[in-house]
């Protein structure tokens, strides 16, 4: 009975929901520009978009995965543990394959095959075995951040010089002035947010979270949509790996910390709800995009210190969710 | 007697929308008075203005013949007046003891008393002849003992006036004999109870008064003696109710299930029967007697041994889809937890079960949005706005709106598990009327159900089962209420059997 009364205020409040990321980044875009004459810049702006594809890229997996009901604690370890096996596997093929583009391709290969590996792992812990998304992933943190800082003998794991002079452009270069990482970014996000909304997988996915129970009854595969939102996020880490290695051609224990915190809140600020059931990539890539902007506005004006850049991504997070929460009790 | 609460010209708007128009009702100590009517009628806004849960727009609400303003819910659980939920509000991870305790605990020193609270608990528990232990968790309740711990709850706050949202809706016919016999003794206690249920034979058996609603107007306030259940029902629906049941649709001779000896672990034990084309089987028994279970094991919801075949064919054990696309659906009894996405709009409710005839790979929003419109017209659902969430529907037309999602996979045979829960006579009608029209284009069916008019009335044929295997079958003239009930029960099987060559 009270259906037509809630109908029409519910929708305003939604589009509201719906435009803000979109105002903050605006407002944030905005403020850059008055305080920086660089900031609109070719040079900042090529900065700021290549430095978020990775966790961009690992954010748009992550929105599956949160939007299914679940959580991945592990991608910034798996990270820097797929890091570490891709250039170990590349020094160690350099005598056979020599440096060119046999070597970079199979590189590619190692690290998006470890990335499917590490997803698949912790897929099949949580749908299979049925422990807890958390738990599961929290557990695989630690062990991949080990294992790298293990593997790196607590120091650092080079690629060879050579090899990496011949690596860089993929995280450097580009076509038309656009760098790679900025363009696989794109691609990732326009896929991601195709198979969201219009294929089954992502209308399975939002199914899932909002009610596993429905799902199984209405003959919707939950193990098996599960496990693939945990293995496409493992081989986008993977694909993140991929333009990270080239830029710094290296890895450690303190390569990817962190970035696990940084995907989900990316997620949280652009929409998605925490417990699943509701996701949108394109509120992710503006969450990637407004916790960048912030970084690199600290950074160039003077104003506040960038040490302060965590507490303002913190308040960005919260406010996010507040604004969700609005929504749900109209709803 | 002077009433403990009354109310007098109640209006309640929700924005422009005005759903109550001037309700009378008094609630007198000792009386049980019932509210009827449709859904969307009025009754549970009426009963949440009585309960202190929501404000009236207009009128007034008169405690002991004193004009009352209850701000909340608390204000009115303070004056004594406590509603039962239909949605339990029970917290499933504590105990029995805790849940009655919840927010009034009893405390000795800094500390709880645990010994004087369980002691109570019990008391209460005794006074409703209800045997469980204190200690047990809520969520290993079943649910009719989820209701009385509901009501020690009431009483353990000293309720004068109990409101109680179709309390019966999820018991079977034993359990609501026992629900009744404790009304019966609340109201030989004093204590006012204002009672609601769409099943009409209940009113007759328990009310003093009775209360219809129609639209948001109040039809009549009447004594319930020489009130019948016809009359009730063209009261609250505002025209003669013509035979609630259509006629009977006569089988083929095809086999198109035949299951044998299935097993669901713990539950059902060696279930064998057949179902045949355009043929509507019902499954009557006892809550626990394991038809949902066996229904879910048939289906793949469930782990199970021994065979399935559909038309012939063997379906592969424990796959809902495989299922599926045998033509073999399962509409399930909890359509809120298992059903319907309540979050989400109509559209994607619609058509997450058949979601690959709209494309495996790009979903075809555009046929989508005709199935919505289709499934409206077919199934009759009545719909605000297509943009609203299925949660914002009237509870049957979520019905309405499973049944369309589940004839969107166009399968041959459908299991329906309680097909009328909570719904208006109305809708129900509607609801029979569609299977019966199924099964006449050659589906079959299976009704689960355990209201027995409902599996009487509209199956040709129905199996019993009892405490988890199949304890007879009934097909014709044989089915009554009576068999069913035997069997359900097993006592005199020998008679029930006589009944079935009859």
């Amino acid at each position: 009975m009270s259906d037509t009364t809630l109908a029409a205020p519910k929708r305003r409040r939604l589009n509201l929901h719906v435009l803000g990321p979109v105002l903050a980044l605006v407002a944030l875009i905005i403020l850059g520009a008055s305080l920086n004459s660089n900031f609109l810049g070719y040079g900042n702006v090529t900065n700021v978009l290549a430095r978020s594809a990775f966790i961009g890229i690992i954010a748009v997996g992550m929105t599956f995965v949160i939007t299914a009901g679940g959580i991945d604690l592990s991608v910034g370890s798996m990270a820097a543990f797929v890091a570490g096996v891709m250039i170990m596997a590349m020094n160690s093929m350099i005598p056979t394959l020599g440096v060119g583009v046999p070597l970079i391709l199979a590189g590619m290969a190692v690290a998006l095959l470890a990335g499917l590996a590490a997803g698949l792992l912790n897929g099949f812990l949580i749908s299979k075995i049925g422990i807890e998304a958390f738990i599961v992933t929290l557990g695989s943190m630690g062990i991949y951040r080990s294992l790298v800082t293990w593997l790196a003998d607590g120091g650092t794991l080079s690629l060879d010089f050579e090899a990496r002079g011949f690596y860089r452009p993929v995280y450097y270069e580009g076509i038309l002035g656009v760098a790679w990482p900025i363009i696989v970014f794109a691609i990732v996000a326009i896929l991601g947010e195709l198979a969201m909304r219009h294929t089954p997988f992502g209308r399975h996915c939002a199914a899932i979270g909002a009610n596993e129970q429905v799902a199984k009854y209405s003959a919707v595969k939950v193990d098996r949509v599960r496990m693939g939102t945990y293995v496409l996020l493992g081989m986008l880490v993977g694909l993140a790996t991929i333009m990270y290695v080239p830029r710094l051609g290296s890895a450690s224990g303190s390569t990817g910390v962190l970035w696990e915190l940084e995907a989900i809140a990316a997620v949280i600020i652009g929409g998605t709800v925490l417990k699943g059931g509701f996701g949108r990539v394109w509120g992710t890539v503006v969450g990637v995009l407004i916790l960048s902007l912030i970084d690199n506005i600290l950074n160039l004006a003077s104003i506040v210190s960038p040490y302060l850049n965590g507490a303002i991504q913190g308040v960005i997070v919260i406010l996010a969710v507040i604004l969700q929460r609005d929504r749900k009790s109209a709803d | 007697m002077t009433p403990i609460l009354s109310a007098q010209k109640i209006i309640r708007r929700f924005g422009p929308i005005q759903v109550l128009h001037g309700v009378d009702f008094d609630l007198v100590p000792g009386q049980v008075h019932a509210l009827i009517g449709e859904n969307g009628a009025g009754k549970s806004t009426m009963m949440k203005i009585l309960g202190g849960y929501l404000a009236p727009s207009g009128g007034d609400l008169l405690l002991d013949g004193a004009p009352v303003q209850f701000t909340d819910q608390k204000q009115a659980e303070a004056a004594g007046i406590l509603m039962i939920h239909q949605e339990f509000n029970l917290a499933l991870q504590l105990t029995v003891e805790e849940n009655i305790f919840l927010g009034r605990e009893k405390k000795r020193g800094l500390f709880l008393d645990h010994k004087g609270m369980q002691d109570e608990a019990k008391v209460l528990l005794e006074r409703l002849n209800c045997h469980v232990d204190p200690r047990t968790r809520i969520r290993d309740l079943s649910v009719p003992n989820r209701q009385m711990v509901e009501i020690a709850r009431a009483l353990g706050r000293n309720a004068r006036v109990l409101i109680m949202d179709e309390p019966t809706a999820v018991l079977t016919n034993r359990e609501t004999d026992i629900l009744l016999e404790q009304i019966d003794r609340l109201r030989a206690h004093g204590t006012a109870i204002l009672y609601t249920s769409h099943k009409l034979d209940e009113i007759r058996r328990i009310a003093d008064r009775v209360t219809v609603l129609r639209d948001g107007q109040h039809v009549l306030t009447r004594d319930a003696a020489g009130f019948t259940e016809d009359a009730m029902a063209t009261a609250m629906v505002g025209r003669e109710l013509s035979d609630l049941f259509p006629s009977k649709p006569v089988p083929q001779e095809e086999i198109v299930l035949s299951v044998g000896n299935l097993t669901v672990p713990g539950r059902v034990r060696d279930a064998s029967f057949t179902l045949r084309r355009g043929e509507v089987l019902g499954f009557a028994g006892l809550v626990g007697a394991g038809r949902t279970e066996l229904m879910e094991g048939i289906v793949g919801l469930r782990p199970a041994t021994g065979t399935v075949q559909v038309m012939g064919k063997a379906l592969k054990p424990g796959s809902v889809l495989a299922a599926r696309e045998a033509g073999l659906v399962y509409l399930t009894e909890d359509r809120k937890d298992k059903g319907l996405l309540l979050g989400k709009n109509l559209t994607e409710n619609l058509t997450l079960l058949a979601l690959d005839r709209f494309g495996r790979v790009r979903i075809d929003k555009q046929a989508e949005d005709a199935a919505l419109t289709t499934a409206i017209r077919e199934f009759d659902i009545r719909v605000n706005d297509r943009a609203m969430t299925a949660g914002s529907l009237s509870g049957g037309n979520q019905q309405k709106l499973l049944l369309a999602k589940t004839m969107l996979a166009e399968p041959q045979i459908v299991i329906i598990d309680e097909p009328t829960r909570g719904i208006d006579i109305g809708t129900k009608q509607q609801i029979y009327d569609f299977i019966a029209a199924l099964a006449a284009r050659g589906k079959s069916i299976i009704v689960v159900s355990s209201e027995l008019p409902e599996v009487i009335g509209l199956a040709s044929r129905v199996i019993v089962m009892g405490r988890g295997h199949i304890a007879g079958e009934l097909s014709g003239a044989a089915i009554t209420e009576d068999a069913i009930l035997r069997l359900a029960m097993g006592v005199a099987a020998d008679d029930a059997a006589e009944r079935e060559t009859a």
